[in-house]
């Protein structure tokens, strides 16, 4: 039946795109704040409705739940402006942040500080995801709960500065071992471990 | 087919018969067509002329959001997989309604045909084939969260019946994911991401995993048949005010209007005893055709049963012990909606099948409609000596949510 496996291929193709574009629809809309279930959470903002007025748009943001220690928030970054914009800084409540790349030393991929911040060229996306860029919370200062939202706030190098929040899921992946410093070996015990 | 036996003198369908057998078989050589017999071929060019192409079965979408959760109405797909977890004894209302936020945009987005948030099997969400993602709660989901009060009377522990043979491994559970598609990778990747999402908040206390016909194997809008080879489902509220009639809750408070409730039952058929029946006494047993499922008092499936009516000896056409009769209601607010599934395991050693069905019945109120029919039938319906109830459970369906809710928000927010 080769009719029906190149037809299927083609679908598929399709179907990729429409769902790119369909990730655009932002965090999830049952997402919606409980101020009662975490501290650290931020009681009413919706990273969706927080992704048309900022700087870039924002989809589907998510945070990697974690008891304590070190974790990560990920999420597509768009930038529909004429010109490159560049994220020098993330903060949260939660924790001290950092921007994190991943890269290679001494033959292992290995998480450091991004030099110079994210830049999002002019009319395109930026993926952060487990194995690459990412906003990185170096010690949480009470557990991230499964379901639980956080609030961050990005910081451009242009001074200017946008807000979302992002849901904590539960993710056994991305535990990246961490590198501080270029150059650094990485520090024995510095990964990001799931959450219990 | 050709291990059907032939006790009736004489078929209704040419199909049975040794005639067209042999002719169909000369054809298939000829042609490479399967046998039919006329009454299959008009089947067949009924599912011809309806024929959806492949690709649709992949790409059709079942809606998530709105008044009433999917899956229930919803013509039944042809796998499903039910998970029944057990909430961690730490969770409380507001963990229970994280787990919740969460399998809601999972289910909302997978259903759609768009991977889940942080989906590490991304592709594996893009084909829905129909998938619905029904959310049960169990009387021990009101009682962790401290909304008892909020619990559809109905939901409890079901009475025991003399029938039943309850492996405690199939019991229970306070919170059911129904997890129904198309396809059965649609369905393992659905139940992969809901229960990976779960974790922190339960474990998973049976699984019970099912199929039906596959699409485009015979004309939307067909009775199943069970592995019994018995046509299942004939009696079902008809779509529309009937089902309405039977199936959801009208009014009341948020939590209740527009929520249903949900009976599992594990029934382990026996397939070694019902082999020793010839056709006629299966039929006499059912109440029913074996080939078009319609009453020993009448030709076609949907014909109305006569149960005064009686045979050369007097006897009652539709014997008083069949299923038929002692399941019978003609009042749609009695009615349940059954939406089986066949569950087909591995056979013993010896070859001895491990069979059966998934029963579900969906209605209003289990107390008003369900156990009333289980009581007929558990006192007195010829199928028990063939068909043992191994597992049960019970839910509430909580009314849907709109897209920016998610599903229980009416009872736990």
């Amino acid at each position: 039946m080769p009719s029906t496996t190149r037809f299927g291929s083609r679908h598929r193709s399709a179907a990729l795109v429409a769902t790119a574009a369909l990730l655009a629809a932002g965090v999830a809309g049952c997402g919606s704040s409980d101020a009662s279930t975490a501290a650290a959470s931020s009681p009413s903002v919706s990273a969706s409705a927080s992704t048309t007025a900022g700087v870039v748009g924002i989809r589907d943001p998510w945070v990697k739940a974690a008891d304590k220690g070190m974790t990560a928030a990920f999420g597509t970054l768009v930038n529909d402006a004429d010109t490159d914009v560049t994220i020098t800084g993330a903060s949260t409540e939660a924790s001290p942040m950092e921007l994190h790349e991943m890269t290679m030393k001494d033959g292992k991929m290995v998480m450091q500080a991004k030099p110079g911040g994210i830049v999002i060229k002019a009319k395109s996306t930026h993926v952060l995801e487990p194995g690459g860029d990412h906003l990185m919370l170096m010690d949480v200062k009470r557990p991230v709960q499964a379901g639980d939202e956080l609030s961050f706030t990005l910081t451009f190098a242009d001074g200017r500065t946008q807000t979302f929040s992002a849901v904590a899921k539960p993710f056994t992946g991305a535990q990246e071992s961490y590198a501080p410093g270029h150059g650094a070996n990485p520090t024995p015990g510095m990964s990001m471990s799931p959450a219990s | 087919m050709s291990q059907v036996p032939a006790p009736r003198p004489v078929s209704r369908r040419g199909l049975l018969t040794g005639g067209a057998l042999a002719a169909g078989g000369a054809l298939a050589g000829v042609a490479g067509v399967t046998v039919i017999g006329d009454q299959q071929a008009e089947d067949r060019a009924d599912s011809l002329t309806g024929a959806v192409p492949v690709a649709a079965v992949g790409t059709t979408v079942e809606p998530f959001h709105g008044p009433r959760q999917a899956g229930v109405a919803t013509d039944p797909q042809a796998h499903a997989s039910f998970v029944a977890l057990a909430l961690r004894p730490d969770v409380d209302r507001a963990a229970a309604g994280r787990m919740l936020r969460l399998l809601t945009d999972d289910a909302a987005r997978l259903t759609q045909g768009q991977p889940a948030l942080a989906d590490t099997e991304a592709e594996l969400g893009l084909l829905p084939a129909r998938l619905t993602v029904t959310f049960g709660f169990g009387p021990g989901l009101y009682r962790a969260a401290g909304v008892d009060d909020r619990r559809p009377a109905s939901v409890a522990d079901l009475p025991s019946f003399r029938i039943d043979r309850l492996q405690p491994a199939w019991c229970g559970g306070d919170l059911l994911l129904q997890i129904c598609a198309d396809d059965p990778i649609t369905v393992a990747h659905a139940q992969r991401v809901l229960i990976k999402d779960s974790r922190p908040f339960a474990t998973v206390r049976w699984v019970q995993q099912g199929f039906r016909r596959s699409p485009g194997v015979e004309p939307d809008g067909r009775t199943q048949r069970n592995l019994f080879g018995q046509l299942d489902g004939t009696a079902n509220p008809l779509p529309g005010t009937p089902m309405d009639a039977a199936v959801w809750v009208p009014d009341g408070p948020a939590w209740l209007r527009d929520s249903t409730t949900l009976v599992v039952r594990r029934i382990s058929m026996n397939l070694e005893t019902w082999d020793l029946l010839g056709r006629p006494d299966r039929e006499l047993a059912s109440g029913r055709r074996l080939d078009t499922g319609a009453p020993l008092t009448g030709t076609a499936e949907h014909d109305e049963p006569d149960f005064a009516a009686t045979d050369a000896d007097g006897l009652t056409v539709i014997p008083d012990f069949s299923h038929l009769t002692r399941a019978h209601v003609t009042d749609d607010r009695q009615r349940i909606l059954r939406r089986p599934y066949n569950y087909d395991g591995a056979p013993t050693a010896e070859g001895h099948a491990d069979s059966g069905l998934i029963f579900t019945s969906y209605q209003a109120d289990i107390a008003r409609q369900f156990l009333p029919i289980q009581r007929r039938l558990a006192e007195r319906d010829l199928l028990n000596e063939w068909t043992t109830p191994i597992g049960s459970a019970v839910f509430a369906i909580p009314p849907g949510c709109p897209s920016d809710g998610w599903i229980g928000e009416q009872v736990l927010g």
